[in-house]
């Protein structure tokens, strides 16, 4: 954190400080903090427009749609939209520079030059991403209509049965159980760790953190060959919800640990200190001071995680089997999830299938999003920031606190006691 | 309560005055959290080593029937003891590598977009855009690829071959660039397909990386670049870039493990050979993690054990990679608070 220079004041303050000057030793004074973050600088918006600029990005575009059209219909043997589109960017690049060097200056053409290239490529990898999500959206709309595609499972429907016969309740049900199950396992184990990660600091935590660390990227195809190693072929279960469900918590583990552990971490210092000042113990601070500072962060990382693992496929692959039948109950039988349906139902060649796998998709798809939006609005605060129900919460609990000691002060008014709990 | 006990004073005169040792005594609550705590952060810690310590334990097997040859043979037959990952692993590689290609422009461009071009207001959409498209499950990406990608990619992939063809990475076999009606289907299920899926994965987890690192660069020096007269690039250039460049370095890595690891889009979009295959645009590749997903339902308790060496190689890989990614942002100037 930068501190703000310690200018000479300004002259509407001077004028008092020369007035005192006469009776004392001047004073240090410092200039009243800025509107902005405490203490920190904010940066300030330097974007200007002018005609020109835009007369040349118009110019250059229809220059290079022209050259590109001349050059694939007339004159070159090229074809395919993908070359129209890269020709025609990398002519429009080169004519934007041509046209900016008519009145500007070296430095200045490749400002322009790359403020236009990154900007396409911010634009391109959203349209793309856009455009991958927009997609299974779009061609599940064949099977998403049909009320039955979410109320029935598909013990009834073959392969060559239309989409008004059939559904995905079993993989519904199925994904929400082993979700639910791998999240009982993770989120107490997580939490602790991320908290112990934090709180009790040594050699063993930085040990623990680096590890844990490492184990983001845990491929999860070997999550789901772990728990495959040990509960099928080293324990001799059968495939079961259950087993899917732990090759999700294994995979899931690290990254909630991860994001709790950022949340964690941003919980101001003087909190604790404060909390550790009042007498309280390590245990109580944590329980009453770090957790509620952090909880909207630790619910977005929660949320997170869970998004990730409802939507990996591969763990869920090697350790629940298929069924197309409901299965309600995750200790035994093979359990579908929606990934899993997504999966096998496009390996079909039937397209009332393939409608199937894209319709269980968009399904998959909305489940995300809306776990998504929810981190978003919960996670929308940083630590200590409170919405104005939890502020008001938080003042009357302050003032029945104020009167409770007032009370207990007139009955014993001779004795102070410890106002701290323990 | 934690109450500061100290032994009694000695007498006076009866040893010399040593540094007494202070006990700060934390309680029985305290004591407890302690071990729940450092409890938890153990089974974590056990189960992360009985992951690896496992997959070591029943690759072993295989591990020692096949030797060194593991890591050479290019066939997959375990049941004739004629296996290895040679082509798996370059079949990983290769479409990790194309991945990372083409992730890597796209991501640096838009977290530079998203970081300096964009107004206040589109930022927080954008940033919240490109971290759910982190979350959307990778089965979605691989029906793009399989339904859509693929077949719009074919033209590009044919127009490489039949202008860089002399070099042998974009070389395929079977393909002849003078017979306009020759069939597409030597370009298709290839690796450069499936990288591009892969990468079009990737990129928002690199890109949200790069931005939450460029997004720290310090506003007095950026201000100090302009006021040298550099012009937004030039600052960009001269700031923002090398203040970034721990994150962007460890933001790549940490995106080729995930590359690495991928299965499902991989799975769904290449026809597994196995073969050593080098050329990207050829019909044909394989991965490891895509080969697990293929032979595990078949496989019997040696072949079994053959996928689990497999799955300890790719293993050791992402550990690999994801280490050092980790120590690069971690020592970078940026690293130092980015949770990348």
């Amino acid at each position: 954190m930068t501190l703000a220079p310690q200018v000479p004041d300004t002259p509407a303050v001077a004028v008092p400080e020369a007035s005192t000057a006469a009776s004392g030793p001047p004073r240090t004074v410092l200039p009243a903090p800025g509107p902005g973050r405490p203490g920190g600088e904010r940066r300030r918006a330097l974007a200007r427009l002018r005609t020109s600029d835009v007369f040349a990005v118009v110019g250059a575009a229809l220059a290079s749609l022209s050259l590109t059209w001349l050059l694939f219909t007339r004159l070159l043997p090229f074809d395919g939209p993908v070359g129209f589109v890269v020709i025609a960017y990398a002519l429009f690049l080169a004519l934007y520079a041509l046209l900016v060097s008519f009145d500007e200056d070296g430095p200045a053409v490749a400002d322009r030059i790359a403020g236009a290239f990154v900007r396409s490529m911010g634009l391109l990898l959203v349209a793309v991403l856009v455009f991958v999500v927009g997609y299974a959206l779009w061609e599940g709309r064949r099977a998403l209509p049909h009320l039955n595609f979410f109320t029935q499972d598909m013990k009834l429907a073959g392969p060559l049965d239309p989409l008004s016969v059939g559904g995905i309740l079993h993989a519904i049900t199925g994904t929400l159980m082993q979700i639910t199950i791998a999240l009982v396992v993770t989120v107490p184990i997580g939490l602790v760790c991320a908290v112990f990660l934090n709180e009790v600091p040594g050699r063993f935590a930085r040990f623990v953190r680096t590890i844990v660390e490492a184990m983001t990227a845990l491929p999860s195809i070997v999550a789901g060959l772990f728990i495959y190693a040990t509960l099928i072929l080293g324990l001799g279960l059968d495939r079961s919800g259950l087993a899917a469900a732990l090759a999700l918590s294994v995979m899931m583990l690290p990254i909630i640990i991860r994001a709790a552990d950022v949340v964690i971490r941003l919980v101001p210092g003087t909190l604790r200190e404060a909390a550790y000042a009042t007498g309280a113990s390590r245990w109580r601070t944590v329980w009453h001071v770090v957790l509620p500072t952090a909880r909207s962060g630790l619910t977005t990382a929660v949320i997170l995680g869970t998004a990730r693992g409802i939507g990996e496929t591969s763990p869920v692959l090697l350790t629940a089997g298929f069924t197309a039948e409901m299965n309600l109950d995750p200790t035994s039988g093979p359990m579908v999830s929606l990934p899993l349906a997504t999966f096998t139902f496009v390996q079909s060649p039937e397209p009332a299938m393939i409608a199937r796998g894209f319709g269980t998709a968009a399904t998959l798809l909305a489940l995300v999003l809306l776990l998504f939006v929810a981190a978003r609005i919960i996670g929308g605060r940083g630590p200590g920031h409170l919405t104005r129900r939890q502020e008001h919460r938080r003042v009357t609990a302050s003032r029945r606190d104020a009167q409770r000691f007032a009370a207990r002060d007139r009955e014993t008014p001779s004795t102070p006691q410890d106002a701290v709990g323990t | 309560m934690p109450t500061l006990k100290r032994r009694p004073l000695p007498a006076a005169g009866e040893a010399d005055d040593v540094p007494r040792r202070l006990f700060a005594d934390p309680g029985v609550p305290d004591r407890v959290f302690r071990a729940v705590a450092r409890g938890g952060g153990g089974l974590v810690l056990a189960v992360m080593l009985l992951v690896g310590g496992f997959l070591l334990l029943r690759a072993w097997e295989a591990l020692r029937r096949a030797g060194w040859s593991f890591l050479t043979t290019a066939a997959w037959d375990p049941d004739s003891g004629h296996f290895g990952i040679a082509a798996v692993l370059l079949g990983t590689v290769l479409i990790a590598l194309v991945a990372v290609c083409v992730a890597v422009p796209l991501a640096t461009g838009a977290a530079l977009y998203i970081s300096e071009y964009a107004s206040p207001r589109l930022r927080q959409t954008l940033i919240s855009v490109v971290d759910l498209m982190a979350a959307v499950p990778s089965v979605v990406y691989g029906l793009w690829g399989f339904f859509w990608l693929e077949g719009h990619v074919l033209p590009t992939a044919r127009f490489i071959a039949t202008y860089f063809g002399w070099i042998p990475l974009f070389k395929v076999d079977g393909a002849d660039p003078h017979d306009p009606l020759a069939p597409e289907t030597v370009y298709t299920s290839s690796t450069f397909i499936a990288g591009l899926v892969v990468g079009m994965m990737v990129a928002p987890i690199i890109c949200s990386i790069m931005r939450e690192v460029f997004s720290q660069a310090p506003a007095g020096e950026r201000e100090g670049a302009y006021a040298l007269g550099a012009t937004k690039w030039g600052m960009i250039r001269s700031v923002v870039l090398p203040f970034g460049k721990g994150g962007m370095i460890g933001g790549t890595m940490l995106g080729l493990g995930r590359a690495l690891g991928e299965t499902i889009a991989v799975y769904m979009v290449i026809s597994p050979v196995f073969a050593v295959q080098p050329h990207i645009l050829q019909s044909g590749t394989s991965s490891v993690s895509s080969l697990i997903a293929l032979r595990y339902g078949e496989a019997g308790e040696f072949s079994m054990s053959a996928l689990m060496a497999a799955g300890f190689a790719l293993f050791l890989m992402t550990l690999v990679v994801n280490f050092a990614a980790s120590s690069i942002v971690a020592r970078s100037r940026s690293g130092a608070t980015s949770d990348a």
